[in-house]
Protein backbone atom coordinates (compact mmCIF):
# COMPACT_ATOMS: atom_id res chain seq x y z
CA UNK A 1 0.00 0.00 0.00
CA UNK A 2 2.62 2.51 1.08
CA UNK A 3 4.88 1.85 -1.89
CA UNK A 4 2.11 2.62 -4.36
CA UNK A 5 3.31 5.81 -6.09
CA UNK A 6 -0.24 6.83 -7.05
CA UNK A 7 -1.33 7.01 -3.41
CA UNK A 8 1.84 8.82 -2.40
CA UNK A 9 1.31 11.28 -5.23
CA UNK A 10 -2.31 12.04 -4.37
CA UNK A 11 -1.43 12.37 -0.69
CA UNK A 12 1.27 14.86 -1.67
CA UNK A 13 -1.11 16.83 -3.91
CA UNK A 14 -3.69 16.81 -1.11
CA UNK A 15 -1.09 18.18 1.31
CA UNK A 16 -0.08 20.94 -1.12
CA UNK A 17 -3.73 21.90 -1.61
CA UNK A 18 -4.38 21.94 2.14
CA UNK A 19 -1.41 24.27 2.60
CA UNK A 20 -2.60 26.44 -0.32
CA UNK A 21 -6.13 26.59 1.11
CA UNK A 22 -4.75 27.58 4.53
CA UNK A 23 -2.62 30.34 3.00
CA UNK A 24 -5.65 31.52 1.02
CA UNK A 25 -7.80 31.53 4.16
CA UNK A 26 -5.19 33.47 6.16
CA UNK A 27 -4.80 36.03 3.35
CA UNK A 28 -8.57 36.45 3.11
CA UNK A 29 -8.78 36.82 6.91
CA UNK A 30 -6.01 39.42 6.96
CA UNK A 31 -7.64 41.34 4.11
CA UNK A 32 -10.75 41.54 6.28
CA UNK A 33 -13.68 43.38 4.75
CA UNK A 34 -11.66 45.29 2.14
CA UNK A 35 -12.31 43.51 -1.15
CA UNK A 36 -9.08 42.25 -2.72
CA UNK A 37 -9.58 40.80 -6.21
CA UNK A 38 -6.17 39.10 -6.26
CA UNK A 39 -6.91 37.14 -3.08
CA UNK A 40 -10.45 36.31 -4.20
CA UNK A 41 -9.04 35.09 -7.51
CA UNK A 42 -6.42 32.99 -5.71
CA UNK A 43 -9.03 31.35 -3.49
CA UNK A 44 -11.29 30.73 -6.48
CA UNK A 45 -8.39 29.02 -8.26
CA UNK A 46 -7.56 26.89 -5.24
CA UNK A 47 -11.19 25.76 -5.11
CA UNK A 48 -11.03 24.94 -8.84
CA UNK A 49 -7.93 22.79 -8.23
CA UNK A 50 -9.68 20.87 -5.50
CA UNK A 51 -12.47 20.12 -7.98
CA UNK A 52 -9.96 19.22 -10.68
CA UNK A 53 -7.98 16.91 -8.40
CA UNK A 54 -11.20 15.29 -7.18
CA UNK A 55 -12.39 14.74 -10.76
CA UNK A 56 -9.07 13.26 -11.86
CA UNK A 57 -8.87 11.17 -8.69
CA UNK A 58 -12.34 9.71 -9.31
CA UNK A 59 -11.44 9.06 -12.95
CA UNK A 60 -8.25 7.28 -11.86
CA UNK A 61 -10.30 5.10 -9.50
CA UNK A 62 -12.51 4.13 -12.42
CA UNK A 63 -9.42 3.37 -14.50
CA UNK A 64 -9.16 3.71 -18.25
CA UNK A 65 -12.91 4.09 -18.81
CA UNK A 66 -13.12 6.85 -16.22
CA UNK A 67 -10.22 8.80 -17.69
CA UNK A 68 -11.54 8.50 -21.25
CA UNK A 69 -15.01 9.64 -20.15
CA UNK A 70 -13.56 12.55 -18.18
CA UNK A 71 -11.54 13.83 -21.13
CA UNK A 72 -14.34 13.19 -23.61
CA UNK A 73 -16.50 15.43 -21.44
CA UNK A 74 -13.73 18.03 -21.26
CA UNK A 75 -13.43 17.90 -25.06
CA UNK A 76 -17.17 18.40 -25.40
CA UNK A 77 -17.16 21.42 -23.10
CA UNK A 78 -14.09 22.87 -24.83
CA UNK A 79 -15.48 22.32 -28.31
CA UNK A 80 -18.74 24.06 -27.54
CA UNK A 81 -16.82 27.03 -26.16
CA UNK A 82 -14.59 27.13 -29.22
CA UNK A 83 -17.31 26.76 -31.84
CA UNK A 84 -19.51 29.28 -30.07
CA UNK A 85 -16.94 31.93 -30.98
CA UNK A 86 -16.63 30.93 -34.65
CA UNK A 87 -18.36 32.54 -37.60
CA UNK A 88 -20.16 29.44 -38.77
CA UNK A 89 -23.44 29.87 -40.57
CA UNK A 90 -26.83 28.22 -40.65
CA UNK A 91 -25.69 25.99 -43.51
CA UNK A 92 -22.93 24.53 -41.29
CA UNK A 93 -25.44 22.92 -38.99
CA UNK A 94 -24.78 19.40 -40.27
CA UNK A 95 -21.01 19.83 -40.05
CA UNK A 96 -21.36 21.13 -36.47
CA UNK A 97 -23.68 18.27 -35.49
CA UNK A 98 -21.23 15.74 -36.92
CA UNK A 99 -18.39 17.38 -35.01
CA UNK A 100 -20.14 17.03 -31.68
CA UNK A 101 -22.00 13.78 -32.12
CA UNK A 102 -19.78 11.74 -34.45
CA UNK A 103 -16.19 13.00 -34.58
CA UNK A 104 -15.80 13.47 -30.84
CA UNK A 105 -17.22 10.08 -29.77
CA UNK A 106 -15.40 8.24 -32.56
CA UNK A 107 -12.04 9.77 -31.57
CA UNK A 108 -12.47 8.67 -27.95
CA UNK A 109 -13.77 5.25 -28.99
CA UNK A 110 -10.64 4.75 -31.09
CA UNK A 111 -8.57 5.54 -28.01
CA UNK A 112 -10.68 3.12 -25.96
CA UNK A 113 -9.90 0.31 -28.42
CA UNK A 114 -6.30 1.56 -28.57
CA UNK A 115 -6.19 1.78 -32.37
CA UNK A 116 -3.18 4.07 -32.65
CA UNK A 117 -3.04 3.83 -36.45
CA UNK A 118 -6.46 5.44 -36.76
CA UNK A 119 -6.86 7.74 -33.74
CA UNK A 120 -3.60 9.51 -34.60
CA UNK A 121 -4.82 10.41 -38.11
CA UNK A 122 -8.61 10.40 -37.76
CA UNK A 123 -9.08 14.16 -37.28
CA UNK A 124 -6.01 15.42 -39.22
CA UNK A 125 -6.70 13.24 -42.27
CA UNK A 126 -10.20 11.77 -42.40
CA UNK A 127 -12.13 14.63 -40.84
CA UNK A 128 -9.91 17.20 -42.54
CA UNK A 129 -10.98 15.85 -45.92
CA UNK A 130 -14.57 14.79 -45.22
CA UNK A 131 -15.79 17.86 -43.32
CA UNK A 132 -15.21 20.40 -46.13
CA UNK A 133 -17.07 18.02 -48.43
CA UNK A 134 -20.05 18.06 -46.07
CA UNK A 135 -19.95 21.87 -45.95
CA UNK A 136 -19.38 22.30 -49.69
CA UNK A 137 -22.30 20.17 -50.85
CA UNK A 138 -24.68 22.58 -49.08
CA UNK A 139 -23.65 25.12 -51.73
CA UNK A 140 -23.12 28.09 -49.41
CA UNK A 141 -19.78 29.57 -50.50
CA UNK A 142 -19.72 32.69 -48.37
CA UNK A 143 -16.60 32.71 -46.13
CA UNK A 144 -16.17 29.04 -47.04
CA UNK A 145 -12.47 28.83 -46.16
CA UNK A 146 -12.93 30.58 -42.81
CA UNK A 147 -15.85 28.41 -41.78
CA UNK A 148 -14.22 25.12 -42.71
CA UNK A 149 -10.88 26.13 -41.20
CA UNK A 150 -12.50 27.25 -37.95
CA UNK A 151 -14.39 24.00 -37.49
CA UNK A 152 -11.30 21.94 -38.31
CA UNK A 153 -9.20 24.03 -35.93
CA UNK A 154 -11.73 23.59 -33.15
CA UNK A 155 -11.72 19.83 -33.65
CA UNK A 156 -7.92 19.66 -33.74
CA UNK A 157 -7.53 21.69 -30.55
CA UNK A 158 -10.48 20.51 -28.49
CA UNK A 159 -10.83 16.89 -29.61
CA UNK A 160 -7.66 15.65 -31.29
CA UNK A 161 -5.07 17.36 -29.08
CA UNK A 162 -6.94 16.91 -25.82
CA UNK A 163 -7.59 13.22 -26.55
CA UNK A 164 -3.82 12.68 -26.41
CA UNK A 165 -4.03 12.92 -22.64
CA UNK A 166 -6.01 9.66 -22.23
CA UNK A 167 -4.11 8.27 -25.23
CA UNK A 168 -1.08 8.12 -22.93
CA UNK A 169 -2.79 5.08 -21.39
CA UNK A 170 -2.40 3.16 -24.65
CA UNK A 171 1.41 3.46 -24.70
CA UNK A 172 3.35 0.32 -24.00
CA UNK A 173 6.41 1.20 -21.98
CA UNK A 174 8.77 -1.60 -20.93
CA UNK A 175 8.80 -2.03 -17.15
CA UNK A 176 6.01 0.53 -16.64
CA UNK A 177 3.00 -1.76 -17.03
CA UNK A 178 -0.14 -0.77 -15.16
CA UNK A 179 1.23 2.62 -14.15
CA UNK A 180 0.34 4.59 -17.29
CA UNK A 181 -2.10 6.74 -15.32
CA UNK A 182 0.91 8.34 -13.67
CA UNK A 183 2.02 9.73 -17.04
CA UNK A 184 -1.24 11.68 -17.13
CA UNK A 185 -0.66 12.84 -13.58
CA UNK A 186 2.87 13.98 -14.52
CA UNK A 187 1.64 15.93 -17.55
CA UNK A 188 -1.25 17.62 -15.76
CA UNK A 189 0.74 18.45 -12.63
CA UNK A 190 3.67 19.94 -14.54
CA UNK A 191 1.38 22.04 -16.77
CA UNK A 192 -0.75 23.32 -13.91
CA UNK A 193 2.22 23.99 -11.59
CA UNK A 194 3.94 25.86 -14.38
CA UNK A 195 0.83 28.01 -14.97
CA UNK A 196 0.61 28.81 -11.26
CA UNK A 197 4.30 29.51 -10.77
CA UNK A 198 4.45 31.72 -13.85
CA UNK A 199 1.60 33.68 -12.30
CA UNK A 200 3.32 33.84 -8.90
CA UNK A 201 6.76 34.79 -10.27
CA UNK A 202 5.13 37.31 -12.58
CA UNK A 203 3.27 38.91 -9.64
CA UNK A 204 6.47 39.02 -7.55
CA UNK A 205 9.06 40.15 -10.10
CA UNK A 206 7.25 40.69 -13.39
CA UNK A 207 8.44 43.76 -15.31
CA UNK A 208 9.04 43.07 -18.98
CA UNK A 209 6.05 41.79 -20.92
CA UNK A 210 6.58 38.87 -23.30
CA UNK A 211 3.75 39.67 -25.67
CA UNK A 212 1.91 42.83 -24.58
CA UNK A 213 -0.50 42.69 -27.51
CA UNK A 214 -1.58 39.13 -26.61
CA UNK A 215 -1.53 38.88 -22.87
CA UNK A 216 -0.70 41.75 -20.52
CA UNK A 217 -0.11 39.40 -17.58
CA UNK A 218 2.69 37.30 -19.10
CA UNK A 219 6.18 38.58 -18.29
CA UNK A 220 9.70 37.32 -18.99
CA UNK A 221 10.39 37.13 -15.26
CA UNK A 222 7.26 35.04 -14.76
CA UNK A 223 8.11 32.82 -17.72
CA UNK A 224 11.70 32.12 -16.68
CA UNK A 225 10.90 31.71 -13.00
CA UNK A 226 7.82 29.58 -13.67
CA UNK A 227 9.49 27.32 -16.21
CA UNK A 228 12.61 26.87 -14.07
CA UNK A 229 10.64 25.95 -10.96
CA UNK A 230 8.22 23.72 -12.90
CA UNK A 231 11.18 21.91 -14.49
CA UNK A 232 12.70 21.42 -11.04
CA UNK A 233 9.40 20.01 -9.72
CA UNK A 234 9.05 17.84 -12.85
CA UNK A 235 12.52 16.44 -12.31
CA UNK A 236 11.66 15.82 -8.67
CA UNK A 237 8.68 13.75 -9.81
CA UNK A 238 10.84 11.36 -11.86
CA UNK A 239 9.92 8.50 -9.50
CA UNK A 240 6.33 8.45 -10.79
CA UNK A 241 7.52 8.29 -14.43
CA UNK A 242 9.48 5.83 -16.55
CA UNK A 243 12.14 8.54 -17.01
CA UNK A 244 15.45 9.26 -15.31
CA UNK A 245 15.58 12.58 -13.39
CA UNK A 246 17.34 14.24 -16.35
CA UNK A 247 14.76 12.90 -18.83
CA UNK A 248 11.96 14.02 -16.52
CA UNK A 249 13.47 17.53 -16.44
CA UNK A 250 13.65 17.59 -20.25
CA UNK A 251 10.04 16.41 -20.55
CA UNK A 252 8.94 19.05 -18.04
CA UNK A 253 10.79 21.73 -20.01
CA UNK A 254 9.05 20.74 -23.25
CA UNK A 255 5.67 20.54 -21.51
CA UNK A 256 5.99 23.96 -19.87
CA UNK A 257 7.20 25.69 -23.03
CA UNK A 258 4.44 24.16 -25.14
CA UNK A 259 1.95 25.08 -22.43
CA UNK A 260 3.18 28.67 -22.29
CA UNK A 261 3.04 29.21 -26.04
CA UNK A 262 -0.27 27.37 -26.24
CA UNK A 263 -1.64 29.91 -23.80
CA UNK A 264 -0.38 32.71 -26.04
CA UNK A 265 -1.99 31.19 -29.15
CA UNK A 266 -5.33 30.79 -27.39
CA UNK A 267 -5.07 34.38 -26.09
CA UNK A 268 -4.59 35.57 -29.66
CA UNK A 269 -7.87 33.90 -30.64
CA UNK A 270 -9.70 35.38 -27.67
CA UNK A 271 -8.31 38.84 -28.49
CA UNK A 272 -9.45 38.55 -32.06
CA UNK A 273 -12.96 37.57 -30.94
CA UNK A 274 -13.11 40.34 -28.34
CA UNK A 275 -13.64 38.09 -25.31
CA UNK A 276 -11.70 37.78 -22.08
CA UNK A 277 -12.60 34.18 -21.31
CA UNK A 278 -13.68 31.23 -23.41
CA UNK A 279 -16.76 30.63 -21.36
CA UNK A 280 -18.36 30.79 -17.96
CA UNK A 281 -18.62 27.12 -17.12
CA UNK A 282 -17.80 27.73 -13.47
CA UNK A 283 -18.77 31.22 -12.35
CA UNK A 284 -15.66 33.35 -11.97
CA UNK A 285 -13.23 30.81 -13.44
CA UNK A 286 -13.75 31.27 -17.15
CA UNK A 287 -14.42 28.24 -19.29
CA UNK A 288 -13.01 24.79 -19.81
CA UNK A 289 -10.57 26.05 -22.46
CA UNK A 290 -9.22 28.72 -20.13
CA UNK A 291 -8.17 25.92 -17.80
CA UNK A 292 -6.95 23.53 -20.49
CA UNK A 293 -5.27 25.73 -23.13
CA UNK A 294 -1.76 24.79 -22.01
CA UNK A 295 -2.59 21.08 -21.57
CA UNK A 296 -3.97 21.03 -25.11
CA UNK A 297 -0.70 22.18 -26.63
CA UNK A 298 1.54 20.06 -24.42
CA UNK A 299 -0.32 16.75 -24.62
CA UNK A 300 0.35 15.55 -28.21
CA UNK A 301 4.04 16.56 -28.07
CA UNK A 302 4.50 14.82 -24.73
CA UNK A 303 2.65 11.78 -26.08
CA UNK A 304 4.89 11.47 -29.14
CA UNK A 305 8.11 12.08 -27.20
CA UNK A 306 7.21 9.33 -24.74
CA UNK A 307 6.16 7.04 -27.57
CA UNK A 308 9.38 7.70 -29.49
CA UNK A 309 11.46 7.04 -26.40
CA UNK A 310 9.71 3.86 -25.31
CA UNK B 1 -55.14 18.75 -10.63
CA UNK B 2 -53.06 16.19 -12.52
CA UNK B 3 -53.03 18.58 -15.45
CA UNK B 4 -51.45 21.29 -13.29
CA UNK B 5 -48.92 18.83 -11.93
CA UNK B 6 -47.98 17.63 -15.41
CA UNK B 7 -47.67 21.25 -16.50
CA UNK B 8 -45.30 21.98 -13.61
CA UNK B 9 -43.16 18.94 -14.36
CA UNK B 10 -43.13 19.88 -18.03
CA UNK B 11 -41.97 23.42 -17.16
CA UNK B 12 -39.08 22.07 -15.09
CA UNK B 13 -38.17 19.60 -17.85
CA UNK B 14 -38.23 22.28 -20.56
CA UNK B 15 -35.99 24.69 -18.63
CA UNK B 16 -33.60 21.90 -17.62
CA UNK B 17 -33.36 20.77 -21.24
CA UNK B 18 -32.70 24.35 -22.38
CA UNK B 19 -29.94 24.65 -19.79
CA UNK B 20 -28.24 21.40 -20.78
CA UNK B 21 -28.33 22.04 -24.52
CA UNK B 22 -27.39 25.73 -24.53
CA UNK B 23 -25.52 26.24 -21.24
CA UNK B 24 -27.48 29.50 -21.18
CA UNK B 25 -26.28 32.29 -18.89
CA UNK B 26 -28.00 35.60 -18.16
CA UNK B 27 -26.16 38.94 -18.36
CA UNK B 28 -28.06 41.46 -16.27
CA UNK B 29 -26.30 44.46 -17.81
CA UNK B 30 -28.78 47.32 -17.58
CA UNK B 31 -31.26 46.01 -15.06
CA UNK B 32 -31.55 43.47 -12.24
CA UNK B 33 -34.18 40.75 -12.00
CA UNK B 34 -37.23 42.25 -10.28
CA UNK B 35 -40.97 41.76 -10.43
CA UNK B 36 -42.83 43.79 -13.02
CA UNK B 37 -44.76 44.95 -14.57
CA UNK B 38 -42.14 44.58 -17.25
CA UNK B 39 -42.24 43.94 -20.96
CA UNK B 40 -39.15 42.02 -22.03
CA UNK B 41 -38.74 42.62 -25.75
CA UNK B 42 -36.25 40.43 -27.58
CA UNK B 43 -34.84 39.50 -30.96
CA UNK B 44 -36.56 36.48 -32.46
CA UNK B 45 -34.80 33.85 -34.55
CA UNK B 46 -35.94 30.55 -33.07
CA UNK B 47 -39.04 28.92 -31.56
CA UNK B 48 -37.00 28.41 -28.40
CA UNK B 49 -36.36 32.11 -27.80
CA UNK B 50 -38.89 32.71 -25.06
CA UNK B 51 -37.97 29.43 -23.37
CA UNK B 52 -34.43 30.74 -23.04
CA UNK B 53 -35.57 34.02 -21.43
CA UNK B 54 -37.91 32.08 -19.22
CA UNK B 55 -35.09 29.72 -18.20
CA UNK B 56 -32.74 32.45 -16.99
CA UNK B 57 -35.41 34.32 -15.00
CA UNK B 58 -35.45 33.50 -11.29
CA UNK B 59 -38.26 30.92 -10.67
CA UNK B 60 -40.39 33.36 -8.71
CA UNK B 61 -40.40 35.82 -11.64
CA UNK B 62 -40.76 33.05 -14.22
CA UNK B 63 -44.24 32.16 -12.96
CA UNK B 64 -45.38 35.75 -13.43
CA UNK B 65 -43.83 36.19 -16.88
CA UNK B 66 -45.96 35.29 -19.89
CA UNK B 67 -44.78 35.03 -23.48
CA UNK B 68 -46.84 36.78 -26.15
CA UNK B 69 -47.23 34.29 -28.98
CA UNK B 70 -49.12 33.69 -32.18
CA UNK B 71 -52.39 31.86 -31.61
CA UNK B 72 -52.15 30.14 -34.99
CA UNK B 73 -48.98 28.34 -33.91
CA UNK B 74 -49.90 27.45 -30.33
CA UNK B 75 -53.41 26.20 -31.07
CA UNK B 76 -52.47 23.87 -33.88
CA UNK B 77 -52.60 20.59 -31.93
CA UNK B 78 -53.22 19.22 -28.44
CA UNK B 79 -49.55 19.15 -27.37
CA UNK B 80 -48.99 22.77 -28.40
CA UNK B 81 -52.26 23.85 -26.79
CA UNK B 82 -51.16 22.19 -23.53
CA UNK B 83 -47.68 23.74 -23.71
CA UNK B 84 -48.95 27.18 -24.67
CA UNK B 85 -51.79 27.43 -22.19
CA UNK B 86 -50.84 25.26 -19.22
CA UNK B 87 -47.04 25.25 -19.21
CA UNK B 88 -46.06 28.69 -20.51
CA UNK B 89 -49.38 30.46 -19.83
CA UNK B 90 -48.89 32.31 -23.12
CA UNK B 91 -50.83 35.43 -24.05
CA UNK B 92 -52.11 34.25 -27.41
CA UNK B 93 -52.76 36.84 -30.06
CA UNK B 94 -54.15 36.46 -33.56
CA UNK B 95 -51.67 37.64 -36.11
CA UNK B 96 -53.81 37.94 -39.25
CA UNK B 97 -55.45 41.36 -39.20
CA UNK B 98 -58.48 40.13 -41.14
CA UNK B 99 -59.36 37.12 -38.99
CA UNK B 100 -58.86 38.93 -35.69
CA UNK B 101 -61.58 38.54 -33.08
CA UNK B 102 -59.79 40.28 -30.19
CA UNK B 103 -57.47 43.27 -30.06
CA UNK B 104 -53.90 41.98 -29.43
CA UNK B 105 -52.81 45.12 -27.57
CA UNK B 106 -55.85 44.77 -25.31
CA UNK B 107 -54.81 41.18 -24.46
CA UNK B 108 -51.31 42.35 -23.56
CA UNK B 109 -52.41 45.30 -21.42
CA UNK B 110 -54.92 43.07 -19.64
CA UNK B 111 -52.10 40.68 -18.72
CA UNK B 112 -49.99 43.60 -17.48
CA UNK B 113 -52.95 44.80 -15.38
CA UNK B 114 -53.08 41.31 -13.87
CA UNK B 115 -49.56 41.87 -12.54
CA UNK B 116 -47.85 39.72 -15.15
CA UNK B 117 -44.72 40.61 -17.04
CA UNK B 118 -44.60 39.91 -20.77
CA UNK B 119 -42.09 38.48 -23.21
CA UNK B 120 -42.64 40.14 -26.57
CA UNK B 121 -40.94 39.72 -29.92
CA UNK B 122 -41.57 43.05 -31.64
CA UNK B 123 -40.24 41.81 -34.98
CA UNK B 124 -43.54 39.90 -35.18
CA UNK B 125 -42.03 36.81 -36.77
CA UNK B 126 -38.83 34.79 -36.69
CA UNK B 127 -35.95 36.56 -38.39
CA UNK B 128 -34.61 34.30 -41.15
CA UNK B 129 -32.50 36.99 -42.82
CA UNK B 130 -28.87 37.99 -42.47
CA UNK B 131 -29.89 41.27 -40.84
CA UNK B 132 -29.64 41.22 -37.04
CA UNK B 133 -33.16 42.63 -36.60
CA UNK B 134 -36.31 43.03 -38.68
CA UNK B 135 -38.22 46.34 -38.41
CA UNK B 136 -40.34 46.40 -35.24
CA UNK B 137 -44.13 46.15 -35.40
CA UNK B 138 -46.22 48.75 -33.61
CA UNK B 139 -47.43 46.53 -30.72
CA UNK B 140 -44.56 47.50 -28.42
CA UNK B 141 -45.35 51.19 -28.93
CA UNK B 142 -49.04 50.73 -28.16
CA UNK B 143 -48.31 48.82 -24.94
CA UNK B 144 -45.80 51.51 -23.94
CA UNK B 145 -48.36 54.25 -24.65
CA UNK B 146 -51.22 52.56 -22.80
CA UNK B 147 -49.22 51.32 -19.79
CA UNK B 148 -46.65 54.10 -19.24
CA UNK B 149 -45.53 52.73 -15.87
CA UNK B 150 -44.39 49.39 -17.32
CA UNK B 151 -40.62 49.03 -17.85
CA UNK B 152 -39.71 47.93 -21.36
CA UNK B 153 -36.56 45.82 -21.04
CA UNK B 154 -34.55 45.04 -24.20
CA UNK B 155 -33.28 41.43 -24.22
CA UNK B 156 -30.69 40.18 -26.69
CA UNK B 157 -30.66 36.41 -27.26
CA UNK B 158 -27.33 35.32 -28.71
CA UNK B 159 -26.67 32.11 -30.62
CA UNK B 160 -29.95 30.23 -30.29
CA UNK B 161 -30.50 30.55 -34.03
CA UNK B 162 -27.21 28.67 -34.46
CA UNK B 163 -28.14 25.99 -31.94
CA UNK B 164 -31.41 25.21 -33.66
CA UNK B 165 -31.72 26.80 -37.10
CA UNK B 166 -34.96 26.47 -39.01
CA UNK B 167 -35.48 22.97 -40.38
CA UNK B 168 -32.89 21.33 -38.13
CA UNK B 169 -33.99 18.32 -36.08
CA UNK B 170 -30.92 18.08 -33.86
CA UNK B 171 -29.67 21.01 -31.76
CA UNK B 172 -25.92 21.64 -31.69
CA UNK B 173 -24.83 22.45 -28.15
CA UNK B 174 -23.33 25.90 -28.71
CA UNK B 175 -23.42 28.27 -25.74
CA UNK B 176 -26.17 30.89 -25.57
CA UNK B 177 -26.36 34.11 -23.60
CA UNK B 178 -29.35 36.27 -22.73
CA UNK B 179 -28.46 39.94 -22.14
CA UNK B 180 -30.87 42.27 -20.34
CA UNK B 181 -30.43 45.99 -21.10
CA UNK B 182 -31.56 49.17 -19.39
CA UNK B 183 -35.35 49.63 -19.40
CA UNK B 184 -37.10 52.07 -21.76
CA UNK B 185 -40.29 54.08 -21.41
CA UNK B 186 -42.16 56.20 -23.87
CA UNK B 187 -40.93 59.80 -23.69
CA UNK B 188 -43.58 62.54 -23.58
CA UNK B 189 -44.48 63.54 -27.11
CA UNK B 190 -42.37 60.80 -28.69
CA UNK B 191 -43.74 59.62 -32.02
CA UNK B 192 -44.33 55.97 -32.86
CA UNK B 193 -41.52 55.91 -35.42
CA UNK B 194 -39.04 57.61 -33.08
CA UNK B 195 -39.89 55.29 -30.20
CA UNK B 196 -39.62 52.13 -32.28
CA UNK B 197 -36.28 53.30 -33.71
CA UNK B 198 -35.01 53.95 -30.18
CA UNK B 199 -36.19 50.53 -29.03
CA UNK B 200 -34.50 48.82 -31.99
CA UNK B 201 -31.25 50.67 -31.29
CA UNK B 202 -31.40 49.79 -27.58
CA UNK B 203 -31.84 46.10 -28.43
CA UNK B 204 -29.13 46.05 -31.08
CA UNK B 205 -26.69 47.75 -28.71
CA UNK B 206 -26.79 44.58 -26.57
CA UNK B 207 -25.57 42.32 -29.39
CA UNK B 208 -21.97 41.14 -28.92
CA UNK B 209 -19.35 42.91 -31.08
CA UNK B 210 -18.93 39.88 -33.37
CA UNK B 211 -22.62 39.86 -34.26
CA UNK B 212 -22.64 43.62 -34.74
CA UNK B 213 -19.58 43.33 -37.01
CA UNK B 214 -21.25 40.58 -39.00
CA UNK B 215 -24.27 42.83 -39.42
CA UNK B 216 -22.09 45.69 -40.62
CA UNK B 217 -20.40 43.62 -43.33
CA UNK B 218 -21.77 43.92 -46.85
CA UNK B 219 -24.48 41.34 -47.31
CA UNK B 220 -24.18 38.59 -49.82
CA UNK B 221 -25.99 39.41 -52.98
CA UNK B 222 -26.05 37.92 -56.45
CA UNK B 223 -24.20 41.00 -57.66
CA UNK B 224 -21.11 40.15 -55.66
CA UNK B 225 -18.50 39.86 -58.39
CA UNK B 226 -16.54 37.02 -56.79
CA UNK B 227 -19.56 34.78 -57.12
CA UNK B 228 -20.23 35.33 -60.78
CA UNK B 229 -18.54 32.69 -62.89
Amino acid sequence: MTDDPTLTLFAGIGAVLVVASLIGAVLAWRAGDTPNPAIENLNARIKAWWVMVAAIGLAFLAGKAGVILLFAFASFAALREFLTLTDTRRTDHLALSLSFFVVLPVQYYLIWIEWYGLYSIFVPVWVFLLLPIVVAVRGDTRDFMERVAEIQWGLMICVFCLSHVPALLTLEIAGFDGRELLLIAFLVIVVQISDVLQYVWGKLLGRRKVAPSLSPSKTWEGLVGGVASAVAIGAGLWWITPFSPLEAAFMALVITLMGFFGGLVMSAIKRDRGVKDWGRMIEGHGGMLDRLDSVVFAAPIFFHLVRYGS
Amino acid sequence: MTRRLVAKVAAVAVTAFARVVTGVRPNWVGVLPAPGPRVYFANHASHGDFVLIWTVLPPALRRRTRPVAGADYWQKDRVRRFLGRDVFDAVLIERGRAARSADPVGRMTAAVDDGSSLILFPEGTRNMTEAPLLPFKAGLFHVAAQRPDADLVPVWIENLNRVMPKGAFLPVPLLCTVTFGAPLRLEPGETKAAFLARAEAALLALAPPATAARAARPTLSPTRPANTP
